[in-house]
């Protein structure tokens, strides 16, 4: 196992930089793609792979003791992809290749053709789920490994995620962390508007879980969160992790804030990019 | 034919003698081990069985995640409602990344009986058969499943079992019958029409074959009891020899064996056939005998059907 370092801040927000330029540009070279989904969850996935959070090793993918990551959402496969070159699990090179015929970054993640990705999804409501059978696995085999797994607030809407919920509860799993990333969308509209889950930590509470809610686009409260979770005992975590869609750039894109399953335009990449300023 | 133990119960028997043989062996239940008889092994194993609650779809993902974590899943419930409610997770979570997961649906057809519809799997071996990666097993009798849950746990790829409620007649008296996947068991020979089935029709099968013997029609039988990957070879041959073929499974005819060997008929040697199941409907609750014979799926359907075929020439 790779020593756990302990990174700046600085340097954390450098890997965002870099991450967020890498979902805005392959995804507008793909013409096609979520890069709002993407841009949201990006402080939790890189305080997860860069803070010295999630125990993997890039040179031994199916290290078996590793922690794992799940995207539930699948969607937001740029931003797993970025991640994932960013740590050296792939070259950049294949970056650009983003959903092209014979690239194995697929629409949506499949983790039969990439190195690095845990599960195959985008069939939403299926992540937790598998979470919870990974932290089953770890625990018979006396493994101390960890399992995150990332939805969506508009995902939340499946009932799978509440019998992932509630099993998850029974077994007493405190080696399992669900992170919402909870940025107001979903297709269609605000999920205020389709389908009002809020407040959803005393919902998570009910379930059994432990919960913290963030500001999920603020670096050191999502680090300081997934420490946090190492410390639990008998109970599985939750971080309902508030975010904007779209974060950083959410300013560029006020005749559609949800800008849901669109890619930026050229012209909007260029704007962006100068926004973030990478 | 002596009666044996329902195939759901050779199931459970089979898969508690599999955990002792395999410490990589969990055992994942939607709160139905009883009826399904994973108990057997929950009961031995413990610590390997994971009872989920009422919850199809987080039954079939947890098993998925603990095949991906290196563990070799098998998971149980009726199969109506984990084809039916978790067919997603199936899908998606399962043949999609081709983990080792079995998936066993019990109380299948309609031999169930008094229950009902809403308990009765009619459409899971269509179903299953439109998993790419997936196995489809359907076992005859009690020694063949017991042979079924052994060969099954030497492969990695996801695959459906397919098990029944009722005892049913022995089919394989030595218990020890060449069991391999994908590979039909001759029971008889015959030169006029082969009959070609699997499940709880094969004894139908077998007793048709006797009654189409006393009238001058020699019947071929086969267990076809892989759907998928069916033995094209068997059909062949069957269309080769024999010209006609009936074909009778306890399922919906559509997407069922009838199907699968109906296209493999046409692709290699077409010949005329006839089917028996379940035709686009449900059943209703009843004794199981005399659902089996309003249905259409006994020996005398078979008689009927082959003897219909028999006239053509």
């Amino acid at each position: 196992m790779p020593a756990a370092s302990t990174p700046s801040l600085a340097d954390l927000q450098a890997r965002a930089k870099s991450v967020r330029k890498d979902i805005i540009t392959s995804t507008t070279a793909a013409g096609s793609g979520h890069p709002t989904s993407s841009l949201s969850g990006v402080e939790i996935a890189v305080a997860l792979y860069f803070g010295g959070v999630l125990r993997h090793d890039p040179k031994n993918p199916t290290w078996p003791q590793r922690d794992r990551f799940i995207l539930s959402k699948g969607h937001a496969a740029p931003l797993l992809y970025a991640v994932l070159a960013e740590d050296g699990y792939f070259s950049k090179d294949l970056l650009p290749t983003l959903r092209k015929l014979g690239s194995p970054l697929e629409g949506h993640p499949n983790m039969r053709r990439l190195a690095g990705v845990e599960a195959s999804t985008g069939s939403l409501g299926q992540g937790l789920s598998l979470g919870v059978g990974m932290a089953l696995a770890a625990r018979l085999d006396g493994y101390d490994a960890r399992v995150y797994v990332m939805t969506g607030d508009g995902e939340i809407d499946e009932g799978q995620v509440w019998e992932a919920a509630m099993s998850a509860s029974k077994f007493k799993l405190d080696n399992l962390v669900a992170i919402v990333d909870q940025n107001g969308f979903q297709q269609t509209g605000p999920t205020a508007e389709v389908l009002d889950l809020r407040p959803l930590a005393p919902r998570w509470e009910a379930f059994g879980w432990s919960v913290q809610e963030i500001n999920g686009n603020d670096m050191s409260e999502a680090l300081a969160a997934l420490q946090k979770t190492k410390q639990a005992k008998g109970r599985p975590s939750a971080i309902i992790s508030k975010t904007v869609k779209g974060y950083p750039i959410q300013g560029l894109l006020t005749s559609d804030p949800n800008h849901h399953g669109k890619p930026l335009t050229p012209d909007e990449a260029k704007k962006a990019l100068e926004l973030i300023g990478a | 034919m002596k009666m044996g133990k329902s195939t759901r119960e050779a199931f459970g028997l089979a898969l508690a003698k599999l955990g002792e043989e395999h410490a990589d062996i969990v055992v994942v239940d939607g709160d139905v081990h009883n009826s399904t008889r994973t108990e057997l092994f929950g009961k031995k194993f413990p610590a390997r069985f994971f009872n989920v609650g009422i919850a199809e779809s987080n039954l079939v993902g947890v098993a998925a995640g603990l095949a991906s974590s290196g563990k070799r899943s098998w998971l149980a419930s009726f199969a109506a409602f984990v084809m039916c409610n978790a067919y997603d997770q199936l899908r998606m979570s399962v043949a999609f990344p081709h983990l080792d997961v079995k998936v066993v649906g019990t109380h299948v057809g309609i031999s169930i009986g008094e229950d009902g519809p809403s308990q009765m799997g009619i459409e899971d071996v269509s179903l299953a058969c439109s998993l790419p990666n997936f196995t489809v097993v359907v076992p005859a009798d009690e020694p063949s499943m017991m042979q079924a849950v052994a060969a099954l746990a030497r492969i990695t790829t996801p695959a459906y079992l397919r098990a029944g409620r009722p005892n049913v007649p022995i089919i394989y008296e030595d218990g020890a019958a060449s069991f391999r996947i994908g590979k039909a068991n001759q029971l008889r020979d015959g030169k006029d029409v082969t009959l070609i089935a699997n499940g709880l029709m094969v004894a139908e099968a077998v007793k048709a074959a006797e009654t189409l013997a006393g009238q001058g029609v020699q019947a071929r039988v086969l267990d076809m009891h892989t759907v998928k990957p069916l033995d094209d070879e068997a059909v062949l041959k069957a269309a080769r020899d024999t010209g006609r073929i009936v074909v009778a499974e306890e399922h919906l005819l559509h997407g069922g064996l009838g199907s699968a060997v109906a296209m493999s008929v046409v692709r290699h040697h077409p010949v005329p056939m006839r089917f028996v199941g379940l035709n686009d409907t449900f059943a209703e609750s009843g004794a199981p005998d005399a659902l089996l014979a309003k249905y259409g799926l006994t020996a005398a359907d078979i008689v009927r059907e082959a003897l219909a075929l028999a006239k053509t020439k």
